[in-house]
């Protein structure tokens, strides 16, 4: 069983509140990835779980149980460091039985999941050296194992990938997902990366300065953030957020002006809308087209990077970047004039405060 | 010898000599002679005799003149290689001295008695070197009884100096706690106390914890040491936090961290340290002297000064004692150079 209950957990260093009233509820065998930028707080949240920190206000619960004053070594969890902390002056295998040999645990059985653990991650050819004589992703493999052979309830993870090639990463991470569906363990990841954050989480929890953004299934932050940090946070390229402003409402429906001149139709019934209100339209660029339609959106191009397989376009609308993604190779350049076509596009909307603008 | 002369006659840009080369080599040859000189006078000084090493001019080797039995003569004769008058040198051996006048005679024809002026007389004379000084000593005094005593004081105040400094390195480099540093102040400043200054008062503790005429007296004294901690202390800081929460995950205890985990990665300081504490310890002279008054009890160093007495000082066994008590001292750093260079450049201790 892994499941941990956070409850209004507070964490500050002297006047620093780095933690503010966290609560989320992490289910048995779940993959949940911390993400946020640096200094966001979660290696501290995920340190906090770890009982490597102790939270100044609170409760944390592992299956029930309060752990605030548990320690480290009492709460039957497994940490992945970003440096991988192997302890360098010990060969592999030794590595991987510290952890077992504090626990008192017969050296047979010692041996026996050393052994399973090894062969689960392939590092048994190199048992015998020292994490200075391997490689990176043969480290990170070690610091995994270390973590297994514990049998720990849920596993942290903290930037485990951040240290690797980009390539290893890729092959890396999916070796990520395989194990933690043969383990089924409870998994808490944290990175920076929110493509990493994508591919491997069940739900991903999304902070800022010390709070929760938003959580939420991968899919589900990428429809319908709940804010505009979100909302540019998830997905790459980020979503473009152009001003806008309220300009009729019927019935179901409702106008906006943006780019200064271009009018554009959503179907929001927004009660709290009223005409002449502020808002921000957030439109990612892979929804952008472009367009023949002298009605559409006339903008500037500024830059254009061909990746073989799809064009960049980063534009000028009337002052405000905009950024396209298009399939496929075009004959555009920088300086000309082109036209990008929103319709169709899914739209999100947010209020002044930053907060969607939900649709009824 | 192509490589090394090469090597040796290296000079700025290849051709020529510019003044640099001439005031390196300078540098670097009386450099040579200041810091091995002595060494090399004290080793060859050790194996000469009492005469020898009174003997005017000195002479880096040691020799001594040659002597003769002589029929009809009690006692050996000195030989001297002797210039007679008709021009002809002869191997003499000398009876008596009169005046600038020299009595000699001719060992093969004892009878015949030559007068030969002591300006045309040279000492015939052989390198020997006189092992009875090393020999002698551990016959007629204590002397292993000393070393016992010195490598007792050494070795123990050596491993409790790296037991202690590296706990307080430890708790001082990786907990965090009110005070730290100005605990960590506190230990340094008193690299500024010497010796002399708290001689009294350390020697009064000393004598009212009964530890007057113990080896533990002088060993307890010197065990904590402001520069230990500060070497190891630095290390540790090396050492990165996430090791030491990755082992408290894996169920460490606080000891268990330090004893598994940290002391074995900072063995590059530890040597550094085991280095110094030995050579400390081993040379210490005046700590040792005050503590201990009975013989039997005396370290090396304290167990040498008793070689010079008020009347006279047996400089021929100070000599030899000094060589064989530097032997650790020497062997130690030959073998731990490395180490110290390392970890001194490591903890940027100079």
């Amino acid at each position: 069983m892994g499941e941990i209950k956070l409850t209004d957990i507070k964490k500050s260093f002297g006047s620093v509140h780095v933690l503010k009233d966290i609560d989320l509820h992490i289910k048995d065998g779940e993959f949940i990835v911390f993400v946020g930028p640096s200094g966001c707080g979660k290696s501290t949240l995920l340190r906090t779980i770890a009982g490597l920190e102790k939270v100044t206000g609170g409760e944390i619960e592992i299956d029930g149980k309060r752990v605030n004053e548990v320690t480290a070594a009492d709460r039957g969890l497994a940490m992945v460091f970003q440096s991988y902390a192997l302890y360098p002056h010990m060969s592999v295998r030794q590595n991987l039985a510290f952890g077992l040999e504090n626990s008192n645990m017969p050296k047979a059985e010692v041996a026996e999941r050393i052994t399973e653990a090894a062969r689960m991650l392939e590092i048994e050819p190199y048992l015998e050296r020292r994490p200075g004589q391997l490689s990176g992703g043969q480290r990170q493999r070690v610091a995994i194992g270390r973590a297994i052979v514990r049998r720990p309830t849920a596993f942290l993870l903290d930037e485990p990938l951040s240290n690797l090639d980009a390539e290893l990463r890729v092959s890396t991470r999916a070796e990520l997902a395989a194990l933690h569906a043969r383990i089924g363990s409870t998994m808490i990841y944290v990175t920076h990366d929110q493509v990493e954050a994508m591919t491997l989480a069940h739900r991903i929890v999304v902070m800022r300065a010390g709070k929760i953004e938003q959580v939420g299934t991968p899919l589900e932050l990428y429809n319908t953030p709940a804010n505009r940090f979100v909302a540019g946070f998830i997905g790459a390229p980020h979503m473009n957020f152009l001003s806008a402003e309220v300009v009729e409402q019927e019935a179901g429906k409702t106008t906006l002006l943006i780019g200064g001149s271009h009018r554009l139709l959503v179907p929001i019934s927004g009660q709290k809308l009223s005409v002449g209100d502020k808002l921000t339209v957030g439109i990612r660029p892979q929804h952008i087209t472009l367009a023949n339609d002298p009605g559409s959106l006339t903008v500037k191009v500024r830059l254009v990077e061909a990746l073989g397989s799809e064009t960049v376009i980063h534009a000028d609308l009337n002052g405000e970047k905009l950024l396209a993604v298009v399939p496929g190779q075009r004959q555009i350049s920088p300086g000309d004039e082109a036209h990008f076509s929103v319709a169709g596009a899914p739209l999100h909307l947010f209020d002044g405060n930053g907060l969607r603008v939900k649709d009824k | 010898m192509g490589v090394a002369s090469r090597f040796i006659l290296r000079r700025k840009g290849g051709k020529g000599w510019h003044w640099t080369d001439i005031v390196t080599w300078l540098w670097l040859v009386g450099g040579l002679i200041i810091m091995f000189g002595p060494a090399v006078w004290l080793v060859f000084s050790s194996f000469k005799t009492p005469a020898g090493l009174a003997e005017f001019p000195p002479s880096i080797l040691p020799y001594v003149t040659q002597q003769a039995t002589v029929q009809g003569y009690d006692k050996p004769l000195q030989l001297f290689e002797a210039k007679l008058p008709d021009g002809s040198t002869r191997v003499l051996a000398e009876v008596r001295r009169i005046g600038i006048m020299s009595q000699m005679v001719d060992p093969k024809t004892p009878g015949e008695t030559i007068r030969v002026n002591i300006n045309d007389r040279t000492p015939v004379r052989t390198l020997s070197f006189a092992t009875e000084n090393y020999t002698q000593p551990f016959v007629h005094f204590n002397f292993l009884r000393y070393l016992w005593n010195s490598v007792f004081v050494t070795v123990t105040a050596t491993l409790i100096t790296l037991i202690v400094n590296s706990m307080a390195a430890f708790a001082l480099s990786k907990y965090e706690f009110r005070g730290r540093s100005v605990a960590m102040l506190i230990i340094l400043a008193t690299l500024m106390v010497p010796l002399s200054v708290i001689m009294v008062p350390l020697y009064s503790i000393i004598s009212s914890l009964g530890l007057f005429n113990n080896l533990w007296g002088v060993i307890l004294p010197t065990v904590a040491t402001p520069t230990g901690v500060f070497i190891l202390r630095q290390y540790m800081l090396t050492i990165p936090d996430e090791l030491i929460d990755a082992a408290r995950m894996d169920k460490a205890s606080e000891w268990q961290i330090y004893w598994r985990i940290v002391l074995p990665l900072t063995a590059p300081a530890l040597a550094v340290l085991a280095i110094f504490s030995v050579v400390w310890r081993w040379n210490d002279f005046l700590w040792p002297l005050i503590v201990l008054s009975r013989r039997e009890l005396y370290t090396l160093q304290v167990g040498l000064s008793i070689y010079s007495g008020e009347l006279n000082v047996q400089w021929h066994f100070i000599l030899a004692m000094t060589v064989v008590t530097m032997i650790p001292v020497v062997l130690v750093f030959i073998f731990l150079q490395r180490f110290i260079t390392t970890g001194i450049a490591g903890t940027g201790l100079k």
